[in-house]
């Protein structure tokens, strides 16, 4: 019992410090000057720690640029907020709904529409990429924020509508009669009762939905254009494409900076996320 | 008129019919029971009256208009479901009020309505407690406060009780029948449990397999059952079978099944045309007698349950079941002698199972 105590913390301890290690690296790093990291170990403390970094990597680097704009992410993160926000909305809404519809309502061909949905959840993104190219491209939005939240949205929608109509049809049948009974019709059935008791799942969806749309790379590279140039991407021309010598500090900075709504979604809402997975197993 | 009228309802899944023609008459006012096993198509009934689910041909009438065509909430019905099906975000003050909601009642309206119900059933200080917060016997209270708070003309209820323990499911059996008393509107109530049916009901519709076996008063549905599927499914322990014929038997009539003749006095006059013919008799436990005139019987086993005993016996082969008093003892493996009280038995045809009585 005592040694099995033993090995389990220790096992634990190793995979924090296996997770954290890389994170240290990078708060440790972003907080030294060019001169300490190119005369020391990665993995020494900084000795005169400074936020002198993460100020380039968020406002940019003024002498550097020749334009009038100084490269920070400042912009950048204003521009994947832009995203974020309507394309969480809208796809954890309309899974929310239709996988209300899909549960709850005796549709003509229900499950044949969920098994299409299925069927485009697994299909990975760089398969339909071009095609998705073309149907933006038709609609004249290419390019811009909302040609960008249309592709998050049809592909966060298969996910979430996957989620709600699961928890959906663990929904007694008894409570549906009664809502029936007493004149709930579709919205007021969604608005009142359901959706109410779906909030853990509402939860989740919305946090996973964040992370996937706030860590794309890739649909922000395709379809984002200029002025759609998610964070990520902006990050990735920072890090990749600056000429003279490697500013390690202020790569990691922006790197720490990007990652930073992720994390603190997760801290902030571990408690609630904890709750919504292990409601898929107890019954409310 | 807020009686509910069935005419010709059938019921069909996909072309396999597990209802056929179901005329059913339920006045205004009446407590009916609908009682049969699980499977028999009570459940499904009832829905077809609540709207939940389509009828395949025939129409039903509420409160003498045909709502056959009409949404559950336009038929001036209210349900309580067995599982209670209380909405368990809602607070049981919305949970009651939220039919009143849905029909679109000013809110100081519903807060009075919700408020007149709370004190009717006694739950009051429970309406701002979430149903997970309510013990079984509240939360059945609330789904009948549900019900009740929009005055429906007909009150259909799903096996409301089947979720309580015994002395919950008896105290809740009485309220319900006094609520009954109070308000004076008609009932559809669903149940397997013939105790409930048998005190509950002002009429009893013994349903199987699809088809109405017999619709009576309770003390009819008891006493002249009119088959033998309602003969053994009412009553417990359940009827006696023996299969035998009536003979004569000096002036009066006696059932001979190979025991021996067995007089049966008090058997109305039109036996008589059945001598001869060869018939199930049917026998309740408290038609047996003790008697030393009677026939041979030997002793199985006694179980005594208090008030008075069931004793388990063979009577030419056939195992039957007499009560009796607490105070006779019985030996297993013994020798009784037993009767028949002829005006109580039932008759029935062997081959069609109908009472010939």
């Amino acid at each position: 019992m005592r040694y099995n105590k033993i090995a389990l913390y220790g096992l634990l301890c190793v995979a924090a410090v296996l997770i954290l290690a890389p994170v240290f690296i990078m708060v440790s790093t972003s907080l030294k000057s060019m001169d300490e990291i190119r005369n020391g170990s990665i993995f020494t403390l900084p000795v005169d720690p400074g936020f002198g970094a993460w100020g380039k990597a968020w406002f940019g680097d003024c002498a550097k640029t020749l334009g009038e704009k100084c490269g920070g992410l400042s912009s950048s993160f204003l521009t994947s907020v832009k995203i974020v926000i309507p394309a969480l909305f809208l796809s954890v809404g309309l899974g929310a709904v239709t996988g209300y519809t899909l549960a709850v309502w005796k549709m003509k061909g229900a499950n044949i529409m969920f098994a299409a949905l299925l069927v485009g959840m697994f299909i990975p993104p760089q398969v339909t990429l071009y095609p998705l190219i073309i149907m933006v491209r038709e609609l004249g939005i290419f390019g811009s924020i909302p040609g960008l939240v249309l592709v998050h949205v049809i592909w966060g929608v298969a996910f979430t509508t996957m989620m709600f109509r699961n928890f959906f049809k663990t929904v007694p049948q008894d409570l549906l009669k009664a809502a029936r009974i007493d004149g709930a019709g579709f919205w007021p059935l969604f608005w009142y009762v359901m959706l109410p008791l779906s909030l853990p799942i509402l939860g989740v969806a919305m946090i996973l939905q964040f992370t996937y749309i706030w860590n794309d790379f890739l649909l922000g590279l395709t379809f984002g254009g200029r002025s759609g140039q998610p964070m990520t991407v902006a990050l990735n021309n920072l890090v990749g494409s600056q000429f003279g010598e490697k500013e390690y500090n202020v790569n990691m900075a922006a790197t720490m900076l990007t990652a930073l709504p992720t994390l603190a979604v997760y801290l902030l809402s571990g408690r609630l996320f904890v709750r919504g997975i292990a409601a898929g197993a107890v019954k409310g | 008129m807020n009686g509910v009228e069935l005419r010709g309802v059938t019921k069909a899944y996909s072309g396999l019919t597990v209802m056929e023609n179901i005329n059913l008459e339920i006045e205004d006012g009446a407590f009916l029971v609908l009682l049969g096993p699980s499977g028999c198509g009570k459940s499904t009934l009832l829905n077809m009256i609540a709207g939940l689910e389509p009828v395949t041909d025939g129409s039903i009438h509420i409160a003498g208009r045909d709502v056959t065509a009409l949404e559950p909430d336009e038929r001036d019905i209210a349900m309580v479901f067995q599982s209670y099906a209380l909405y368990p975000t809602m607070s049981v003050r919305r949970n009651i009020g939220f039919g009143l909601k849905m029909r679109g009642m000013p809110k100081a309206d519903i807060d009075n309505r919700v408020g007149e119900i709370g004190e009717l059933l006694q739950i009051s200080p429970l309406l701002d407690r979430k149903p997970s917060q309510l013990s079984g016997g509240q939360q059945q209270r609330v789904a009948i406060g549900r019900a009740l708070v929009r005055e429906p003309s007909v009150f259909l209820f799903d096996e409301p009780l089947s979720n309580l323990d015994a002395k919950l499911r008896a105290d809740m059996r009485v309220e319900l029948k006094r609520l009954h008393e109070r308000l004076g509107r008609t009932i559809v109530y669903v149940t397997h449990d013939q105790i409930e049916a048998m005190t509950l009901a002002t009429r009893v519709v013994v349903l199987d397999k699809g088809h109405i076996q017999q619709a009576d008063t309770p003390e009819n549905v008891y006493r002249r059952p009119a088959n033998r599927f309602v003969a053994s499914f009412v009553g417990a322990p359940t009827m006696n079978f023996m299969d035998g014929k009536l003979v004569q038997y000096g002036d009066g009539i006696a059932f001979d099944g190979g025991m021996g003749q067995l007089p049966m006095a008090g058997l109305p006059a039109k036996a008589r045309d059945l001598i001869g013919q060869s018939i199930t008799l049917g026998a309740r436990p408290e038609h047996l007698m003790f008697d030393d005139t009677g026939v041979n019987a030997r002793v199985l086993l006694a179980e005594p349950t208090g008030p008075d005993q069931y004793v388990r016996l063979t009577v030419a082969g056939t195992e039957v079941t007499a009560r009796t008093g607490p105070e006779q003892q019985f030996k297993s493996g013994g020798d009784a002698r037993i009767m028949v009280d002829g005006a109580r038995v039932s008759l029935f045809d062997p081959q069609s199972g109908r009472a010939m009585l």
